[in-house]
């Protein structure tokens, strides 16, 4: 049974037993306009909560994605980088960005719930 | 009665509105034009060079083995190549270009002429120094006249544009705090700085700290000294700042800096607002670049060349880059390497090859020399005065985000045209259609939706008052939902909207010849 | 004032509309002790064109012009004969008084031109792609510096002792910031052995060839040896020009080359304002400073150009930029994308067989007068001679007699006393004959 939940910077992480699956927001990729360009990390590489993952850019913004909780880097998705519409079309789907196994699950305690994230967007 | 027997129509006869394609692709004035590569032939020169007997080749075994690639075309048709080119463009000779932040003012052609005569265009840079007396004396003049309008002690000649400019001011302040064995890190800068600012510092090897903007539209000073501290090497701020406000704490910030041993980097693109009447030395600045091509009008040639001079303290001036130019008895000396200056001079070390933007100097001085200390006040105030004369005729059916009196530049925001349908990019793109080049758009980013309005004194009352009328019309037809303006505009342009979605997804930087035809098997 | 549109009854008319008492009100924020009056700046008041006109012209007249004395200096900005067309399109108002192409509706002249541009630099330095400029040569070689030292991720810039030391300076202000930069011993008419101080931090070895001496340098040996270890290997050229003759960077293994682009379409100006060339392979494109115009279509499909890939740029990226570059050298990419043109292939082929052609004749003849020795054994329009006394004494008693002999290279290196007889002199296709030989009599009365 997976579970999803949200960062204050607008990227989801998507629990599977012991690996997350990445991505950025509908609202992110509302707000980004069309996306352009995707840089994903590299399988192998080692992630710490909150540090820079990758980066997206639509053609008059850029933005690094962070990684919403720490974990060593398993997947990246070519498909976006390939075709980057892919993540404007769906966001938290087929768009997604890199996957991770998880290092420390406590971390996802920081994270919201959908239900807390669409609070927090209403803030805005 | 002799006459031409043969009349023929003159009247104006009648119109069938429904425009049809073209059999060339032109209409009328509107030429197409392919890229230069699809013109042209082998075999065909716009030059005439007469080829020349080499008698000893001495390419020491490397000479070139495959052509090129460049076609071949005669003078004439490189002329109209280029002329159709330049019938695709907006000029500030054609009309009102009120680019905020950009200073799109009137290029007098006198800075032209002088720029190309021999003395100055046709002179080398690493001539013997006694050959270029004059050369050295109009940078010296051009010298004199910044240090004079700012109020600051000392010069830098050679940065090529402002954030150029940036860099060597930033780089002074990095190596007045290293020669006292200070490393500190970190430069403020606030929130609605243009982009160059923070890039600048990063370069320049610092952090970049940001410091928020106050709700009507200034820096916040209080956040600015809460984040002052000992690991603090600069403040980098733009003043007149970026909403096309005059700071009025300026000078207690910078007392601020200094007191914590900073220093003060002031970006002076806007300095065309104050020029003539307030002197940025008065204010505590350490370092400021002045935008030749912006206050002092040379032109900006669809993006460049500039010339960012930096105006320097008396604490920052003895690290100034080389060269340096210094009195030797009568004559005028360029000092182009440490060993030759006195020890209290440690100069950064060079910024680039030879002396800065010569052909930018002489359109400079020429400007300033035209206008002079009278004229230039006179500039910066009728500058100001259109700004808010735009300010005051606009606020009421725009909006503005500060009430104003604002300086050389009125900021509206896009909350006017909130539940409308239409953008500020939408509102932008009418412009077009009405004859008219955009104001900035998007930025500072502090405001929604930011336009920024910067009239120059270039414009007559008239051509303000037409620009106004334009600007409340498409404002009112925007809000009464007549959206046939807006969408899809520009609709009268060499080009509609351009796809830039694509350009980004799928670069294509330069022309490729089309793939040869499959030879039959 | 001839500048100034408003009236003295427009300005009432205004600030009555402004609610504002008078111009003053509208500096309220400017703290009253920081205006001055007109009295504060020691400066004069405005003059008509006649008085500036005659003002400058008097400063102008004070320099001995290229073109009024045998002329024979290079060392980084070249004399050429630019074609009228030139400057007469260049001042039209359309390219001269536009802005940055931001509208791209209205900016097409502008864009299509620099796309041309790009394609030009690319073809000529037989690189993938080029930008829209960079200020200069110096700084553009200073900006493939620090792009190396980004995509490596590593410190080092190992610049060639024939590097124009001007450059060389330029990237250490910059480059040793993030990173370290070694400048390898002078050997003038000589090519050093760099392989050897290649290691693995180093990011890029800087190469220019022609170099500041003269010398062609074969580039290829250097490419693998950087590339061997992991580096990239920076080709510069200074004389632009030289690419109508000579085997281009690109096809000999440059990852990246800049070059200074004045010698086609552009003066000497006293030193500016020149225009760099940065050309590179498609890979870095996300790594490059600088604008870029692309191709892309218009909302009914006509081809169209725009500024791309702007996400590298300081407006958006901000501190995160590929580089802090804003305005660049428009004008001058357009002189040079005309001169080009007109130059096309077969014009720019013979005008570098002239200039070699010229060069070489002269070096001939210079090395024939007793103790003149030349040192490059290969160039291009540009060589080095060993006078028998410094350079610089002969320059200076040469330009009394009205003749621009060529850069002593100790104008270069100031503190390099070996170096002191070393007289690198340029010879271009404006060159005349009798422009040789008057050089040539006057070292054979003085030396």
């Amino acid at each position: 049974m997976s579970e999803t939940r949200y960062t204050d910077q607008h990227e989801w992480v998507r629990i599977d037993g012991d690996e997350a699956t990445v991505g950025i927001t509908r609202y992110a990729a509302d707000q980004l306009g069309d996306v352009v360009y995707v840089e994903l990390p590299e399988p192998g590489r080692s992630l710490g909560q909150g540090g820079e993952a990758a980066v997206v850019e639509s053609v008059k913004a850029a933005s690094e994605v962070y990684a919403p909780i720490g974990g060593e880097v398993t997947a990246a998705n070519a498909a976006i980088a390939d075709d980057p519409a892919k993540v404007n079309a769906d966001p938290e789907g087929e768009g997604w960005f890199f996957k991770l196994k998880i290092g420390d699950s406590a971390e996802l305690a920081k994270l919201m719930s959908a239900g807390q994230y669409a609070d927090f967007l209403k803030g805005l | 009665m002799p006459m031409n027997a043969q009349g023929r129509p003159t009247a104006s006869g009648s119109i069938d509105d429904a425009p049809r394609p073209t059999i060339s692709g032109d209409r009328g004035l509107d030429h197409e034009e392919p890229l230069i590569f699809e013109l042209g032939r082998e075999g065909v020169a716009g030059v005439d060079i007469p080829e020349v007997q080499m008698s000893e080749e001495r390419l020491g075994g490397l000479r070139r083995r495959g052509p090129i690639g460049l076609p071949g075309l005669s003078e004439p048709e490189v002329v109209r190549h280029y002329v159709r080119l330049s019938r695709m463009n907006y000029a500030i000779d054609a009309g009102l270009y009120p680019l905020g932040s950009c200073t799109m003012k009137h290029n007098p052609r006198l800075n032209e002429k002088l720029a190309r005569l021999p003395g100055f265009a046709d002179v080398h840079p690493l001539q013997p120094q006694q050959t270029v007396q004059g050369a050295l004396q109009l940078i010296s003049e051009l010298m004199r006249w910044l240090t004079t309008l700012t109020g600051m002690p000392a010069v830098a000649m050679s940065p090529k544009a402002g954030a150029h400019g940036e860099l060597c001011g930033l780089l002074t302040i990095r190596a007045a705090l290293l020669a006292r064995g200070d490393r500190r890190p970190r430069i403020l800068v606030p929130s609605s700085a243009h982009g160059t600012n923070p890039a600048t510092a990063a370069l320049a090897g610092f952090t970049v700290d940001e410091v928020r903007a106050t709700d009507d539209g200034h820096v916040d000073a209080d956040a600015l000294e809460d984040k002052l501290g000992p690991d603090v090497a600069a403040i980098m701020l733009t003043n007149p700042n970026t909403c096309g406000l005059f700071e009025p704490r300026i000078r207690e910030m910078a007392d601020a800096v200094h007191a914590i041993g900073g220093y003060f980097y002031c970006d002076g693109a806007n300095f065309n607002a104050i020029a003539g009447r307030v002197r940025p030395g008065d204010l505590g600045v350490d370092a400021m670049h002045i935008n030749l091509h912006k206050t002092f009008s040379t032109p900006h040639g669809g993006g460049g060349p500039g010339a960012g001079p930096v105006v320097l303290s008396a604490a920052l001036a003895p690290y100034a880059p080389l060269p340096l130019l210094m009195h030797d008895g009568n004559e005028l000396r360029l000092v182009e390497e440490r060993g030759a200056l006195p020890s209290e001079l440690k100069p950064l070390g060079r910024m680039c090859a030879f002396h800065g933007q010569m052909g930018m100097f002489v359109r400079a001085l020429a400007y300033v020399a035209s206008h002079g200390a009278d004229g230039i006040r006179q500039a910066s105030e009728d500058a100001v005065l259109s700004a808010n004369y735009i300010l005051a005729s606009l606020k009421d059916a725009m909006s503005a985000p500060y009430p104003g009196p604002c300086m050389h530049e009125a900021l509206f925001d896009d909350s006017f045209l909130e539940g409308t349908g239409v953008t500020t990019l939408d509102f932008a793109k009418a412009m077009i259609d009405e004859g008219y080049h955009p104001m900035t758009i998007y930025f500072p980013l502090v405001v929604h939706g930011a336009m920024l309005i910067e009239p120059t004194e270039s414009e007559s009352k008239e051509s303000l008052d037409r620009f106004i009328h334009v600007l409340r019309v498409l404002t009112e037809e925007a809000k009464a939902g007549k959206r046939e303006r807006f969408e899809g505009a520009p609709k009268f342009a060499p080009r509609r909207r351009l796809d830039e979605t694509a350009a980004a997804r799928k670069p294509i930087l330069r022309w490729r010849p089309p793939p040869l035809p499959q030879a039959a098997e | 004032m001839r500048y100034l549109p408003l009236t003295p009854d427009d300005r009432a008319a205004m600030l009555a509309k402004i609610g504002a008492r008078d111009v003053d009100a509208l500096f309220r924020d400017v703290p009253r002790s920081a205006v001055v009056s007109r009295d504060a700046f020691d400066l004069p008041d405005t003059q008509g064109e006649l008085e500036v006109e005659r003002a400058l012209s008097r400063m102008a007249g004070r320099n001995v012009s290229a073109g009024s004395a045998p002329f024979f200096c290079g060392a980084g900005a070249y004399r050429h004969h630019v074609p009228a067309a030139v400057d007469h399109l260049i001042q039209r108002s359309e390219f001269l008084t536009s802005y940055t192409p931001y509208q791209p509706e209205i900016a097409q002249g502008t864009l299509q031109y620099l796309f041309e541009f790009q394609t030009q630099v690319a073809l000529l330095t037989g690189m993938e792609v080029a930008n829209a400029s960079l200020y200069d040569g110096s700084t553009a070689t200073a900006e493939a510096v620090l792009m190396a030292q980004r995509l490596t991720k590593r410190p080092k810039a190992i610049l060639s002792c024939g590097l124009h030391p001007h450059y060389a300076e330029t990237v250490e202000t910059v480059a040793a910031l993030s990173g370290e930069v070694i400048r390898a011993p002078i050997m003038p008419g000589r090519a050093e052995d760099l392989a050897e101080l290649i290691d693995d931090r180093t990011a890029c070895v800087v190469v220019q060839s022609p170099d500041v001496f003269g010398l062609i340098r074969d580039l290829k040996p250097i490419a693998e040896a950087a590339h061997a270890k992991g580096a990239l290997l920076i080709a510069v050229v200074t004389e632009i020009v030289s690419l109508g003759l000579l085997e281009p960077p690109g096809t000999q293994g440059a990852d990246v080359v800049t070059a200074e682009g004045q010698s086609i379409g552009n003066g000497l100006n006293f030193g500016g304002p020149y225009v760099g060339l940065f050309a590179t392979r498609e890979n870095f494109i996300r790594q490059m400073p600088g604008r870029l115009s692309g191709e892309t279509v218009d909302a009914v499909g006509r081809r169209g150009f725009v500024l791309t890939l702007s996400t590298r740029e300081q407006h958006i990226r901000r501190d995160k930029a590929t580089s802090n570059i804003c305005t660049n050298s428009g004008l001058c990419c357009l002189a040079f994308t005309i001169h080009l043109s007109l130059l096309g292939e077969e014009g720019l082929g013979r005008l570098a067989r002239a200039n070699h052609a010229r060069a070489s004749a002269l070096a001939g003849r210079l090395s024939n007068i007793d103790g003149v020795e030349l040192i490059t054994p290969s160039f291009f329009n540009e060589f080095t001679v060993r006078l028998p006394k410094p350079a610089a004494s002969v320059v200076d008693a040469l330009a009394e007699r009205n003749i621009l002999a060529g850069v002593p290279a100790s104008r270069l290196w100031p503190n390099e006393r070996n170096l002191r007889d070393l007289l690198i002199v340029a010879a271009t296709e404006t060159v005349t004959d009798e422009d040789c030989d008057a050089l040539v009599k006057a070292l054979q009365e003085m030396l």
